[in-house]
């Protein structure tokens, strides 16, 4: 009995990402740009399959690896929080994959061919650390994704190898090793408490003694180390903006959705519930990581930085859900729950075409601060649409994605009497529209005089583009696909 | 029961001790080494949960000793990534901290084997 | 009572070497320590009953990382000048952190349930298809092989990591930089004397963890060590990152694992289960690839990123 059908698609998941990578890299050359292109269009085509059937049962699918069953082995499960990242991190994944055509065309064994053999390597890897963080539900076999998170988050952040690089990711790499530990330090009280585990046997049996609250802190600290949540942020912005284009889009993008993704699990389904008074620090870490890391965006002078801190910001949003979702109103817990999902998606999206379109937008105009994008607007016009439309994602304008997440937290807030939170919402919005108007007035101003901004690639425009226009689009999804949010909803009860 | 007792204060001993050099020592190395006696800590606390599982006629739970071996492996990997970093941050800017005021950025004098 | 005349000072051992580590003047001083630190480690794992866990610690835990830390020390010294200590207030923070987290970590532990919960017991029962001895093996190959087979792909990840981080005009070449070769030197008899034995050893201790303590990961990091240390003293070069022979070796252990686990669809009906009958058959191959990539992983991880200034 190896699980419900449809299972064994959760294993193509992560083999078919994992086989790639490992055969890119032995076979090298422009051979492992092809497989890695491949494979990723072909994981996408799967992990819509999976989306797509898990909307037609109507509940989680569910596989057994090796035929063992939790305890002792090792469960994967797709619910509506699992299949909807997937989805979101196989769209970001093309799109990069995309603009790697252009940015990183000729991976080799001589020099010149070291970042290129490297970023082939690295996308499928990512693929399948961030496939193993949705779909495995065992905490120490998350443990290893999230180290494989890191590694690949690494490699990508050192792509051009420079030097400022290397100090800001070893910063990276020491929070993330803590975190990590933290973490691993909870596993194993966990496990002496409970003999297990697996995430589905310990939701129904954890007690909130000494072991288990220790390690819900322990745990907690390192998957927030490794967010970048306020005031453990200081390692992103530098690392974020620093990287590559296509790097910074995955960082940004993906990787810290990873560690939200197991930090949901942990809170709603493992710790016994609902512990009211975290949930209200964690939504007050969001609430000052959202205002503090918008005013700092507003004064940046360089355009990565101002993206990067962006990020701060807009992770805070993901914690407002916490509180929400614990008042112990079903309707606006439910509500709460799709927010949060749809906030971490169409960021995933808008970001990764903001970071992609500032990166087209310095190579067109030779100048990284922001007061030097004037003639981007022109040289680069759909590069400066996307990172507009992406901004208004993350403002909250309708149709958007971004305005339907933030809507939904708008009105669980206030059902449930929360109120301040809405006010943090709307400030946080306000200031968003502050550094995304910045941002466009300065790309729609006249080129500085001396300089001709250059056109870029339309393989590379078209597919930022892309990125952007579905997280607009978001908003205007069927109920039946906000349907997906709620399978495997977790249900808190008072 | 009693007889982990002196194992696992050893183990707390050595995660406090791992986790103060991770947060006070300057030099990075010193980090990592920290971070290095905070895992065998860590895995000690397996080890400890391992022992006292202790059944069906095995001296100790198979289960956790497996997942030491296997964060064992993946804590050596992370630490060669952690030094190999620190090696090109030196090497490009001969910094051996993460201080934002860190000496020097021309790399220091080399001797002839090294790479330039 | 003689497990008090032993443990109590194990363990007092062990919060020394780990004192002395953190308060060494030198770097040197503080590799030393962490080396003590782990040998004392790795006797506290004997006396908690996993001995292929002690295997690890002492291989992987204490040796190899060590290696990795001195060689980078070496490389690094301390700087043009010492760095200087954080403030006194960051540090005073830190140490009333680290008790507290330390204070309450033995709390905890000792209000976790008697009797333990333990999956022992599951273990043997599922222990008799897979044709295993050694339950820490049947749990690492079986019971939870998706792990193991994370954690071999997370080796080659950490290769072409490092390797991606090689200055740029020496991408291609061999890992690691020229070693100097001293061929009448100490370390060049122990090159030429050791391998024969070590590799012995190192496929032993591969073979042998399929009934006995001990497995693939032990075995490949002595077999690494004996690869590595030709190279160290001069006397052979390491084969070039453009050699798909060195990639293949490195990348076999996680692909073998990987298409015996795809394998079982067919002949046993889900990924990484294993037919009865062919289980040990199929578990031994996939042992020996892995032990052969761990080798080869752990070899380039310790050399580092491709460095060398002329062709080797």
């Amino acid at each position: 009995m190896t699980g419900t059908p449809g299972g064994p698609l959760l294993v193509l998941a992560i083999a078919l990402p994992l086989g790639a990578t490992l055969i890119a890299f032995v076979l090298g050359g422009q051979a492992a740009a092809r497989v890695a292109r491949g494979s990723l269009w072909l994981w996408l085509m799967l992990v819509a399959a999976i989306a797509a059937v898990v909307i037609a049962r109507g509940e989680p699918l569910t596989y057994l690896l090796g035929g063992f069953a939790p305890p002792l082995g090792i469960a994967l499960v797709a619910d509506g929080l699992a299949s909807a990242m997937l989805l979101a991190a196989a769209i970001v994944l093309v799109a990069t994959a995309l603009f790697g055509r252009i940015a990183y065309p000729e991976p080799s064994w001589v020099k010149g061919g070291r970042a290129a053999f490297a970023y082939w390597c690295l996308l499928p890897a990512l693929a399948a650390s961030l496939a193993v963080a949705f779909l495995a539900r065992d905490l120490f076999s998350l443990f290893v994704a999230l180290e494989m998170l890191t590694f690949t988050a690494l490699a990508l952040a050192c792509l051009d190898g420079r030097p400022s690089q290397f100090k800001a990711e070893l910063r990276y790499l020491l929070f993330a090793l803590l975190g990590s530990v933290l973490y691993l330090l909870g596993c194993a009280l966990l496990y002496g408490a409970y003999g297990t585990l697996d995430i589905g046997l310990l939701a129904g049996k954890t007690r909130a003694d000494a072991p288990t609250r220790l390690a819900g802190a322990l745990m907690t600290a390192g998957l927030l180390a490794k967010m970048a949540v306020f005031p453990l942020h200081l390692w992103l912005p530098p690392a974020h903006a620093g990287a590559p284009p296509a790097a910074s889009a995955l960082l940004s993008g993906l990787v810290v959705k990873g560690a939200f993704v197991l930090l949901v699990r942990l809170w709603f389904s493992v710790l016994p519930g609902p512990p009211v008074a975290g949930a209200e620090l964690l939504a007050s870490l969001g609430a000052a990581a959202i205002l503090v890391g918008s005013v700092v965006a507003l004064r940046q002078e360089r355009l990565k930085a101002l993206i990067a801190y962006s990020t701060v910001a807009q992770i805070g949003y993901l914690f407002l859900m916490f509180p929400l979702l614990m008042a112990g109103d079903a309707e606006a817990g439910s509500r709460a729950w799709m927010g949060g999902m749809l906030q971490a998606v169409s960021h995933a999206l808008a970001k990764a075409a903001m970071f992609l379109g500032a990166g087209l937008i310095v190579q067109s105009v030779g100048d990284d601060r922001v007061a030097g994008l004037g003639g981007a607007a022109r040289a680069a016009p759909f590069a400066v649409l996307a990172i507009g439309i992406g901004g208004l994602s993350l403002m909250g304008v309708p149709p958007s994605g971004g305005f339907t997440a933030k809507w939904l937290l708008l009105r669980a807030s206030v059902d449930t009497g929360q109120w301040w939170w809405s006010l943090v919402i709307l400030a946080g919005g306000l200031l968003t529209g502050g550094y995304v108007y910045r941002l466009i007035a300065a790309a729609l101003g006249p080129a500085a005089p001396g300089t001709a901004p250059r056109a870029v690639p339309r393989l590379q425009e078209g597919s930022v583009l892309g990125l952007a226009l579905l997280s607009m689009l978001l908003g205007l999804l069927p109920l039946s696909m906000l349907g997906l949010a709620r399978i495997g909803q977790p249900i808190m009860l008072p | 029961m009693t007889g982990i007792t002196p194992f696992a204060l050893g183990a707390a001993g050595l995660v406090g001790l791992g986790l103060y050099g991770m947060l006070a020592q300057s030099s990075v190395l010193r980090k990592v080494i920290a971070f290095n006696l905070l895992g065998v800590g860590v895995f000690l606390v397996f080890g400890v949960v391992a022992r006292r599982g202790a059944a069906a006629g095995l001296p100790a739970d198979p289960v956790p000793q497996a997942m030491v071996i296997t964060g064992l492996v993946v804590a050596f990997a992370a630490t060669a990534l952690a030094l190999v970093l620190t090696l090109r941050l030196h090497q490009t800017t001969g910094a051996v901290t993460l201080a934002e005021d860190a000496p020097a950025e021309t790399p220091p004098a080399k001797p002839a084997t090294d790479a330039a | 009572m003689t497990a008090w005349l032993l443990d109590l000072p194990l363990a007092l051992g062990l919060f020394g070497a780990g004192a002395a580590t953190l308060a060494a003047r030198s770097l040197f001083g503080a590799v030393l320590g962490f080396i003590s630190t782990g040998l004392i480690a790795t006797l506290v794992w004997v006396r908690l009953e996993a001995p292929d866990v002690a295997l690890t610690e002492a291989v992987i835990g204490a040796a190899a990382t060590s290696v990795i830390i001195l060689y980078v020390a070496s490389r690094i010294g301390a700087g043009p000048v010492p760095p200087a200590p954080p403030a006194i207030a960051l540090r005073l923070l830190a140490a009333i952190l680290s008790a507290l987290v330390a204070g309450l970590l033995a709390f905890a532990i000792f209000s976790l349930p008697a009797p333990a919960p333990s999956l022992a017991g599951a273990v043997l029962e599922m222990i008799g298809p897979t044709g295993l001895g050694n339950p820490v093996t049947a749990v690492l190959m079986a019971h939870r092989a998706l792990d193991t087979l994370l954690e071999s792909a997370v080796l080659v990840f950490a290769v072409f990591v490092i390797w991606s981080m090689a200055p740029e005009r020496r991408w291609g070449r061999a890992p690691g930089p020229a070693f100097v070769a001293e061929p009448h030197g100490p370390l060049a008899f122990l090159a030429r004397v050791l391998p024969p034995i070590g590799i012995v050893i190192g496929i032993y201790i591969a073979w042998v963890g399929a009934d006995a303590p001990g497995g693939k990961f032990q075995g490949g990091a002595v077999l690494a060590a004996m690869w590595v240390l030709p190279w160290i003293a001069g006397l052979t070069a390491p084969p070039r990152i453009s050699d798909m022979r060195l990639r293949l070796a490195i990348a076999a252990g996680p692909l073998v694992f990987l298409i015996v686990g795809l394998a079982g669809f067919a002949l046993a009906g889900g990924f990484l289960a294993y037919p009865p009958g062919l289980a040990k058959s199929l578990i031994l191959l996939i042992e020996t690839a892995m032990t052969l990539s761990v080798a080869a992983a752990l070899a380039c991880m310790i050399a580092g990123p491709p460095e060398r200034r002329a062709q080797p």
